[in-house]
């Protein structure tokens, strides 16, 4: 990777920046003209996450790294492209991208500034997948949460408002943890660098490795309470389903950020030294936790929105726990599961909008629960114009019944496959023929009733919305509202027949990530550009 | 000088987490400044403390003659990070306080 295509790495930050910068001078009344930039700006995206993607899945991929303001390694800020920050590029873009086309049937013009924010959580996402840099991955866990917050809110009412604060007020916090985290580490390690970082933990001394597995510990929290593991995880279902579809669907690629992090941190700084495994019980452990409270409450779920509000913790869950297991295969397994899951609960969130149109609020919902809800006095946003889909009826229950299967990872597609190569490497964890340990066992069975569990909520709810449906009512879907959905489902179908070529990505992945050297040497050879004075780019944080 | 640093960051961190743990918004977000301010001087706190020495690398200083320039540089990020997601908090609860007419964080508390 040299010349031009060198320069793609900073693209996907650049662009969403850009287009967030423009759609700021264009007045609100120009819908279409705003619609026009923030699409583009997304396609574009979409295609430099695909290029990336593309290199780094050739048969000489390695570790791209992007020196800003052209400063050597330790002292400037780097973007680090890997096989992993690859595929997030692209599963964020994805999913951007539909979420997007989706909104503009009607939400977008629910409020102020939506694509601005749109753009700026995009940006804050890549930025916080290819940053190699700890405060630079706060700067842009800030932008991006910046951004979300004016986005949950998006559409106002009562409902979002008070999600909003209990939201906002819970990401400060989180915020606060990881400043103490990453001051922590600095303090005593003396560097922000993660390659950096990685090479200097190994031959630490006692006592400030200590305060050092603190910070990461408090750091640490800050992850999870992004990625929602029990007993932080409280105000995920809430939020998410009181957000806007659109903006639900693109949240599912936040919590998945907290997972990146935590995979991409502990695969690299805790590899091997005294502190090798550092966290791992207590991801195991955890995410067994969130497992089983995810699927608690997928059961005990009246509302669709709250369902798939406890689908992402099921889904965050199932990847906690694989972490703590720490086992190559397991985790490649786990790779795939985290696309396929990303993209049905995307897809899920904005169906449920859809499907729901045609009844009540709260048709299905008890009386007495709906009032612990709140009231549901919410406006309902205007009809859009534009073609309506012929045979909804058909076309949503089709598209619900994949998510069910999806979600409860029943065969033929790709959460089966994704589950399958989780639970068949976790019955090979261990020497060859010593049988895996009780907490593997006890993985193994979580993660085959959750799916259960998923399945019969599925079922229970898809009953009722489609056959039993009293009023009878058709809704009013606009062809552009159910492509997108389609369009995420059609990727699963995709991500099933092509279940070899990803399973290969993913292990190549994994392995590539099992080997910290790889990125430590690639960051620290990196070589700056010559006859290019670094005083003028400026390396400040 | 240490003493009297992490007696201050102690104490404003503990008022903060009574505040916020606190049912009005109100409380709430005094809670987050505080802490806020506690973190940022644990921050800067992390680069050793010292007394009447710059940052500034020149001819022949030595290390002890020098302040690590980068916890000063963090703290400035997360001190602008922090005022404006606090002044964002501040106009979301202003719109829950419209909207529900209380200022408790759940918006149903009594109503006074």
């Amino acid at each position: 990777m040299n010349g031009w295509s060198h320069h793609l790495i900073i693209a996907p930050v650049l662009i969403p920046l850009a287009a967030a910068a423009i759609l700021l001078f264009i007045d609100e009344r120009r819908r279409v003209a705003k619609a026009m930039v923030s699409l583009v700006s997304t396609m574009l995206l979409l295609a430099v996450a695909f290029i990336l993607f593309e290199i780094e899945s050739g048969p000489n991929s390695f570790e791209g790294v992007y020196l800003l303001g052209n400063w050597a390694a330790p002292f400037g800020i780097v973007l680090v492209l890997d096989g992993l920050s690859a595929l997030m590029l692209l599963l964020t873009a994805i999913v951007g991208f539909a979420a997007l086309v989706y909104s503009l049937a009607r939400w977008h013009a629910m409020g102020a500034h939506f694509h601005s924010m749109f753009q700026l959580l995009l940006m804050g996402v890549n930025g916080a997948l290819l940053t190699g840099d700890l405060f630079n991955l706060f700067v842009f866990f800030e932008v991006m949460l910046a951004a979300s917050y004016g986005l949950l809110l998006h559409g106002s009412g009562p409902l979002r408002v008070k999600a909003g604060m209990h939201y906002i007020a819970v990401n400060l916090a989180a915020a606060l943890l990881f400043l103490i985290g990453v001051s922590l580490i600095y303090g005593t390690a003396g560097t922000l660098n993660m390659a950096d970082l990685a090479a200097r933990i190994p031959d630490m001394e006692a006592d400030r490795r200590m305060l050092m597995e603190a910070g990461a510990g408090v750091l640490g929290i800050a992850f999870l309470i992004k990625a929602g593991m029990w007993p932080l995880c409280f105000w995920l279902p809430t939020a998410y389903s009181a957000a806007s579809a659109p903006v639900a669907g693109v949240f599912a690629i936040l919590s998945k950020l907290g997972i990146y992090v935590i995979l991409r941190l502990t695969m690299l700084l805790f590899d091997n030294g005294p502190s090798a495994g550092f966290g791992s019980t207590v991801l195991l452990y955890g995410g067994m936790a969130t497992l089983i409270f995810g699927t608690i409450g997928v059961l005990a779920s009246q509302a669709l929105g709250r369902l798939a509000g406890f689908s992402v913790l099921v889904s965050s869950g199932t990847l906690l726990m694989v972490l703590g297991i720490n086992d190559g295969a397991v985790s490649s397994g786990a790779l795939l599961y985290l696309v396929s899951s990303t993209l049905t609960i995307s897809a899920f969130f904005m169906l449920i909008e859809l499907v729901e149109r045609s009844q009540d609020a709260g048709a299905n919902v008890l009386a007495v629960t709906m009032e612990a809800y709140g009231d549901a006095d919410e406006d309902e946003p205007e009809e859009g114009e534009g073609v309506t889909m012929p045979g909804t009826m058909a076309i949503l229950g089709t598209c619900f019944a994949m998510c069910g299967i999806l979600l409860s990872g029943l065969p033929p597609l790709s959460g089966f496959i994704a589950k399958f190569a989780m639970l068949s490497a976790m019955m090979g964890t261990g020497a060859i023929g010593v049988p895996p340990t009780a907490a593997v066992w006890a993985l193994i069975i979580l993660v085959i009733l959750s799916g259960v569990a998923a399945l019969i909520s599925m079922t229970r709810v898809g009953i009722r919305t489609f056959w039993t449906s009293l009023e009878g009512v058709v809704p009013r879907v606009l062809v552009i509202e159910i492509v997108p959905v389609m369009f995420l489902l059609a990727l699963t179908l995709f991500l099933t027949v092509q279940a070899n070529a990803a399973m290969q990505y993913m292990d190549t992945t994994i392995r590539s990530l099992s080997t910290p050297s790889l990125y430590i040497d690639a960051v620290r050879n990196a070589i700056v550009v010559p006859g290019v004075d670094s005083e003028l780019g400026g390396g400040d944080h | 000088m240490e003493i009297i640093l992490s007696i201050a960051i102690g104490v404003m961190t503990s008022c903060g987490v009574w505040l916020i743990l606190r049912p009005r918004t109100y409380q709430v977000i005094i809670g987050l400044s505080l802490l806020s301010y506690a973190v940022n001087l644990f921050i800067f706190s992390t680069g050793g403390v010292k007394t009447n020495v710059p940052p500034i690398l020149g001819e022949g200083a030595s290390s002890s003659m020098l302040a690590d320039p980068v916890p000063q540089a963090l703290v400035l990020t997360a001190i602008v990070i922090g005022f404006a997601t606090t002044a964002l908090f501040l106009v979301v609860l202003l719109a829950s306080r419209g909207l529900t007419g209380t200022d408790h964080v759940d918006g149903r508390g009594d109503k006074r």
